[in-house]
């Protein structure tokens, strides 16, 4: 697998979606029609917003990496936009520094914030990028699921579309990534500590749901997924509930977790993969799933696994779940999460635990306050921002100065370790 | 500039009044540095000043709670200082238990509070969260050492500046989560901490994982035909509009609804104000979450007495543990003020 990453400065509208030194430039009544053409959105328009521009983008939805497929099986999001087929391998080219992101009404308690200059681009990923930005009105009488999925599709059809414009660019940086067979790792790494990743998924319902393949994954069973697969678009989000620390389908393009394994191998330790699996809600489910997640870590033979947890309160008891049963056969584990602490940060922070999580990363306190100050414009509604998950009654003021937990802010917490952001105990 | 205002506060025996046979000694005030208030003077920059020193009786401080507790606050409030600096009490018990107690008060009043103990001083675990306890040694001779880091602090706090970690600045922690940016990413920080736990070297845990309080279920009811049940969710259910304004993820409240003449909640009348998972299911049937039906139908059938007539929501969704458990020890008082016998507890 290579990625080749071509460097966007700037997205402009043009009459033709091409790069240009750098510069995105997008047909914006082509991509217009393309997405209108979903019978389920009522309209459809695309705005810009740069990093510095005084501009809050509010709810988003998702935020999306434009890639293409130039060389391999498959292609981008195989099971939405491309028909299926296994992907990484081969070739795929990032228009790295731009992003879709999809906003409008959505469906029951909207949520996520992107500011794009001030103390909330301090704390989002996706301040600094170059940003596409798709305001999407549903036809009435839609049903919540329905809904959220056309915002899916969407977003993913607009990041292919823009990705397209890269195919035949020549990138200006490319990785490798080593693909052989896991036995040939025995061999080759005989000393190095042999390393997997335990990859946990919302699937708690409508927003808080991921897709492999176009597979909803709370109807599956954790299986072993190949690492460089994320980079063609294997997984997508359908969820940004609580918006701080749930993975956007960005994420799962370059989780940062699978890239610095990536990095590492071969030199400090040996990865032989990743087991994705979900965070349903019925205790059934989460005995099946940490049951089959710990099977498979011990089929693998390894030395250690990395487990990131999505969201936090009930997944938690997923993150013990497969934390203490892959513990207990003798398998050391580093568990990633963030912290729900109280907005003056006293509580305690997780609602589960156990003596075996003896080894956490802290992705930050998601209680802590964030004021947000006026912007010039809002893409949007900004009327939710009481009502998002994060908000509460009087954080508005006339002013339009708004404070909110880092909640609200997407992906502030990120759980996969995205941020630099932590929590210490002062 | 008008000079930053520093209040001491010391027991009898560092207060120059006397040793154990004055320890009954109430509140006194003097309005200047007295015994270590006029070595931290010293040790403060120019523009920062010790205008009082509070001394009380170790022994009259902690038999005379509220009344010791009143007269200290109001000679706090006469003298206005910016910080108040408490002890250094080593491990005396009862001096550190009065220290931290002047510092939560100062805490209630908006003044931060520094003050020095030995780490076992049972004055750190009850008020840890409303000083910036220095570590000091376990006795007196620590003084030398004790002072200029207590003198620091303060000068920081009086300077603005911004206070650094624990270690940074040597107290103990406060128990208070805050954010800060590290230079590495969170998945390089695991890969690390995972490298070193699987080599068997010393390895920091970012959080360390609390002890859980566990609770055992209540032993079954005798009689369940003259039972008063009631329903108390964390799903949000909610009167349509949600009145309260309970927000949707960490809530800050919970309501109380009256459903005496509810037999079963309608979707026109009743929705969840949750934001943590899918709505759709309980906005349809908001007895799904709050079987307020079903319970009318037990009540009918005299299987139990009778459903209590108000029934408790808030939302569970990012509210913290520590909000949780206020929340559920003043529903829980009520309702064994109501002689109710059970609780049918759902949650989502």
């Amino acid at each position: 697998m290579e990625i080749g990453n071509i460097y966007i400065k700037d997205i402009q509208f043009g009459e033709q979606t091409i790069i240009e030194d750098q510069v995105l430039f997008v047909n914006k009544q082509e991509l217009e029609e393309l997405l209108q053409a979903d019978e389920h959105l009522a309209s459809v328009t695309l705005e810009i917003a740069r990093p510095g521009d005084s501009i809050r983008i509010i709810p988003v939805k998702d935020v999306i990496e434009p890639r293409a497929k130039v060389e391999g099986d498959g292609g981008i999001f195989p099971g939405f936009v491309s028909k299926m087929g296994t992907v990484g391998r081969g070739r795929t080219h990032v228009l790295k520094g731009a992003a879709v992101v999809t906003t409008g009404k959505i469906v029951g308690y909207q949520e996520g914030i992107i500011d794009m200059t001030g103390p909330g681009a301090e704390i989002c990923p996706f301040s600094k990028l170059h940003n596409l930005v798709i305001v999407a009105q549903p036809i009435k009488g839609i049903s919540p699921y329905e809904h959220e999925g056309a915002l899916r599709l969407m977003g993913l059809k607009a990041a292919a579309y823009l990705g397209e414009a890269g195919r035949t660019v020549e990138p200006d940086e490319r990785f490798p990534y080593e693909l052989p067979p896991l036995p040939a790792y025995e061999t080759k790494y005989p000393n190095l500590p042999k390393i997997a990743y335990v990859y946990m998924l919302q699937s708690q319902g409508l927003l808080h749901d991921t897709y492999y393949y176009g597979v909803d994954v709370k109807h599956m069973v954790p299986t072993f997924m190949h690492p460089t697969e994320v980079m063609d678009g294997a997984i997508v989000s359908g969820n940004c509930v609580s918006a701080c620390d749930k993975n956007t389908t960005y994420h799962h393009q370059n989780n940062p977790v699978i890239h610095d394994l990536l990095a590492r191998h071969g030199k400090e330790l040996c990865f032989v993969g990743c087991i994705i699996t979900n965070e349903n809600v019925t205790l059934m489910d989460k005995q099946r799933s940490s049951d089959m997640v710990a099977k498979l870590v011990e089929f693998l033979d390894v030395d250690g696994v990395i487990i990131s947890e999505e969201g936090f309160g009930n997944p938690d008891t997923d993150l013990i779940m497969n934390c203490t049963k892959i513990e207990s056969k003798g398998i050391k584990t580093v568990l990633i999460t963030d912290e729900y602490a109280g907005q003056d940060g006293t509580s305690q922070s997780l609602a589960d635990g156990s003596p075996l999580a003896n080894a956490v990363v802290s992705t930050g306190n998601a209680n802590a306050l964030v004021t947000l100050p006026p912007l010039e414009k809002v893409i949007g509604n900004q009327d939710m921002a009481d009502v998002i998950a994060g908000g509460f009654k009087g954080n508005m003021e006339s002013s339009g100065t708004i404070t909110v937990e880092l909640q609200a802010i997407i992906g502030a917490t990120n759980e996969l370790g995205f941020n630099r952001l932590t929590a210490r105990e002062y | 500039m008008e000079p930053k205002r520093v209040v001491c506060y010391l027991n009898q025996f560092f207060g120059q009044i006397g040793g154990e046979s004055e320890a009954n000694t109430p509140p006194k005030q003097f309005d200047k540095p007295v015994g270590p208030a006029m070595g931290l003077q010293q040790l403060l920059p120019k523009n920062c000043q010790v205008v009082g020193t509070v001394v009380c009786g170790d022994d009259y401080f902690n038999e005379h709670l509220d009344e010791a507790g009143r007269a200290i606050e109001s000679m706090l409030k006469k003298l206005a200082p910016d910080v108040v600096v408490a002890g250094p009490a080593f491990n005396a018990g009862r001096y550190g238990m009065a220290c931290g107690a002047v510092s939560k008060i100062a805490h209630e009043l908006g003044i931060p509070a520094v003050s020095g103990m030995y780490p076992e001083n049972p004055g750190v675990e009850s008020y840890r969260q409303y000083a910036y306890i220095i570590e000091t040694s376990n006795s007196a001779a620590g003084m030398r050492q004790a002072l200029p880091a207590m003198a620091k602090l303060t000068a920081k706090i009086l300077q603005n500046e911004p206070i650094g970690s624990p270690r940074e600045e040597g107290y103990l922690s406060r128990g208070i989560r805050t954010n800060i940016q590290v230079d590495k990413r969170g998945s390089e920080r695991a890969i690390d901490m995972l490298l070193k736990k699987i080599a068997g070297e010393d390895f920091e845990t970012e959080y360390p994982i609390p002890h859980f309080d566990r609770v055992s279920p209540a032993d079954p009811l005798q009689d369940l035909s003259t039972a008063t049940i009631a329903l108390v969710t964390s799903g949000g259910i909610v009167p349509k509009g949600n009145p309260d304004r309970i927000e949707s993820s960490s809530a800050s409240k919970y309501g109380k609804y009256d459903i005496s003449n509810i037999t079963s909640l309608h979707s026109d009348e009743f929705e969840t104000a949750h934001g943590g998972y899918d709505p759709v299911y309980a906005n349809e049937s908001p007895n799904r979450v709050l079987p307020v039906d079903v319970l009318r139908e037990l009540e009918q059938e005299g299987k139990i007495g009778r459903l209590y007539p108000y029934f408790y929501a808030t939302v569970g969704n990012g509210t913290s543990v520590a909000n949780a458990v206020k929340y559920a020890s003043a529903i829980a008082h009520e309702l064994v003020n109501e002689g109710v016998h059970a609780v049918v507890l759902t949650s989502t």
